[in-house]
């Protein structure tokens, strides 16, 4: 019997600032006739504008989606969607945090096949937008901890992890779960220039042991704020481990392989002494190069309006996930 | 034979050199609201003061092998505004990691500053900038007389702790750091004979010791 429980680390949707209550927001203050200057000459923005958020990242190519929101409760703030798709790490995008939104055009997420394979009894292959197009998506709302010490919390729509390697039945040689993201350089131009994709070797490769993947946490996302993800969050399907640092949550998956051999993992091997295979979010462990104690949250309001606040171990997910590594020491699995 | 630049060129220059280094710095009143540099704008603004205090270092270091090179004496004064902007820069550049990246989180920034070796580099090279910017009060000058050169020296260390600095700052990618360490080094060369004096002056005294 499948048991429901509700815990307070639950985020829901009284969490986020729903897109059409931002969207209202910015329209209001338009009517204030506050950003007069702003809708005159929409390339120009005053200087004082340094001290409010205005955006002006291009629309990314998204459609809404068939998901059944998240219930709500109080709690924490949402990142703003406009933040979420012009702040991100995806260095076959680019390793600036603007040029993913920038580079977005290049890849295309239609159509997407995504294998499941390796010590199961049905492999399969999955036509991502059938699964997309055909489901009632859940929503989930997460807080996302990135190992650079920001954090933002973001309504993914998609489904459990769990799900699908479910439907490929491992085999009792499956340990792990090896995930790949496209290698395409056409699509993805940092994996053709090692300027603009910071020298890693491509393709970007992720994994967990299989029990973290079979925890209810994990998830696959398709959606973010209600559509389909925009390419610099990962379309068409993303990982999303909320108790880990996000570099784990890979993006733009083609390929999830059950193994039996812990799998090599991108920043691993770039720089083992940095990034180990687990990547738990933990206060009490520094990055060698920054202490990991607290994160500046990424909510509404400019430059200023950002929050520095104590990181929770295991993101606070820890009633679903501390169990995962009993026994364990985290300061040499880090 | 080239034309001496004369003293009207060289105020031009040095107004440049001001409306550049403002300019740039303005900017970022432009770029950052209309999200170039990113949704969270902290961390392009660290990098874009932070390279931008590089630059300004390397220009720095610039002048004198160019003023040699064509003969043109004047152009030194174009080395205290060039110096000046630098320090400037750098010292947003440390504050916006101080007060956005950190939010004056004074605890942390203790603990940040000597904990992590790429930071006390960095502040290691601050401290150094305040000090030369300083001491670059025409009357102090006067003032300090051989001193004063002793202590501008120190500029040669700064030119390679920032490279260090920004090389063990990044996450991946250690080709553009290596092309500004390179730099430095390539513009460090020419004065190698002036660097080394100290240390080939105690090894001749210690080689008089000896024999006496």
């Amino acid at each position: 019997m499948l048991i429901k429980r509700r815990s307070s680390h639950h985020l829901t949707e009284q969490d986020v600032t729903p897109e059409a209550v931002y969207q209202d927001r910015r329209l209001i203050l338009k009517g204030l006739g506050l950003s007069a200057a702003t809708l005159a000459f929409p390339t120009q923005a005053s200087l004082l504008d340094l001290f409010s958020a205005e955006e002006s990242t291009p629309a990314p190519a998204t459609k809404p989606l068939n998901y059944k929101a998240a219930t709500r409760q109080d709690g924490l703030t949402l990142t703003p969607l406009e933040k979420a798709i012009s702040h991100n790490n995806f260095y076959e995008l680019g390793t600036d945090k603007g040029d993913p939104a920038r580079n977005a055009h290049y890849l295309k997420p239609e159509p997407w096949t995504l294998k499941v394979e390796g010590e199961v009894a049905k492999p399969f292959t999955l036509d991502v937008w059938d699964l997309i197009n055909k489901n009632t998506l859940e929503e989930r709302i997460y807080r996302l901890r990135c190992v650079e010490a920001w954090s933002m919390v973001l309504p993914w729509s998609g489904i459990p992890l769990a799900d699908l390697i479910r439907r490929a039945e491992p085999n009792s040689r499956a340990k792990f779960v090896a995930f790949e993201t496209l290698y395409d350089p056409e699509q993805l131009p940092g994996q053709a220039s090692r300027s603009l994709g910071g020298g890693i070797d491509y393709p970007y490769v992720e994994g967990l042991r299989l029990d973290e993947a079979m925890n209810s946490l994990s998830f696959l996302a398709m959606g973010l704020y209600g559509k389909t993800l925009p390419a610099q969050n990962g379309a068409p399907i993303r990982l999303v481990v909320p108790w880990k640092y996000g570099f784990k949550s890979i993006k733009s998956i083609v390929s999830i392989r059950l193994v039996e051999e812990m799998p090599p993992t991108t920043w691993n091997l770039l720089a083992p002494n940095e990034y180990g295979f687990y990547a738990n979010v933990n206060p009490e462990v520094d990055h060698p190069r920054w202490s990991q104690a607290s994160e500046r949250f990424i909510g509404e309001g400019g430059i200023f309006g950002a929050k520095r606040q104590p990181t929770l171990m295991f993101n606070g997910y820890g009633d679903e996930v501390a169990s995962l590594y009993q026994g364990m020491d985290l300061r040499k699995w880090y | 034979m080239t034309p001496r630049l004369k003293t009207a060129h060289i105020n031009g220059l040095r107004l440049l050199v001001h409306l550049a280094s403002l300019g740039f710095l303005l900017w970022l009143g432009y770029a950052v609201p209309a999200g170039l540099l990113g949704g969270d704008p902290v961390q392009g603004l660290t990098h874009y003061l932070g390279k931008g205090a590089l630059h300004l270092l390397l220009l720095t270091l610039l002048v004198s092998p160019l003023a040699k090179r064509w003969r043109q004496g004047q152009l030194i004064k174009l080395r205290r505004p060039l110096g000046l902007w630098c320090a400037a820069w750098a010292g947003l550049h440390f504050m916006v990691w101080l007060g956005l990246d950190l939010q004056f989180d004074w605890g942390l920034i203790g603990g940040e500053l000597v904990k992590r070796s790429y930071i006390v580099v960095g502040a290691l090279a601050l401290l150094l900038l305040l000090a030369l910017s300083i001491t670059s009060i025409p009357a102090l000058l006067r003032r300090m007389g051989s001193a004063w050169q002793k202590l501008h020296n120190w500029i040669y260390a700064v030119a390679l702790l920032v490279p260090v600095h920004y090389w063990w700052s990044v996450k991946s990618g250690w080709q553009e750091p290596l092309i500004y360490l390179l730099l430095a080094a390539a513009l460090l060369w020419p004065r190698r004979e002036k660097l080394l004096r100290p240390w080939r002056q105690r090894r001749q005294q210690r080689q008089k010791l000896k024999e006496a």
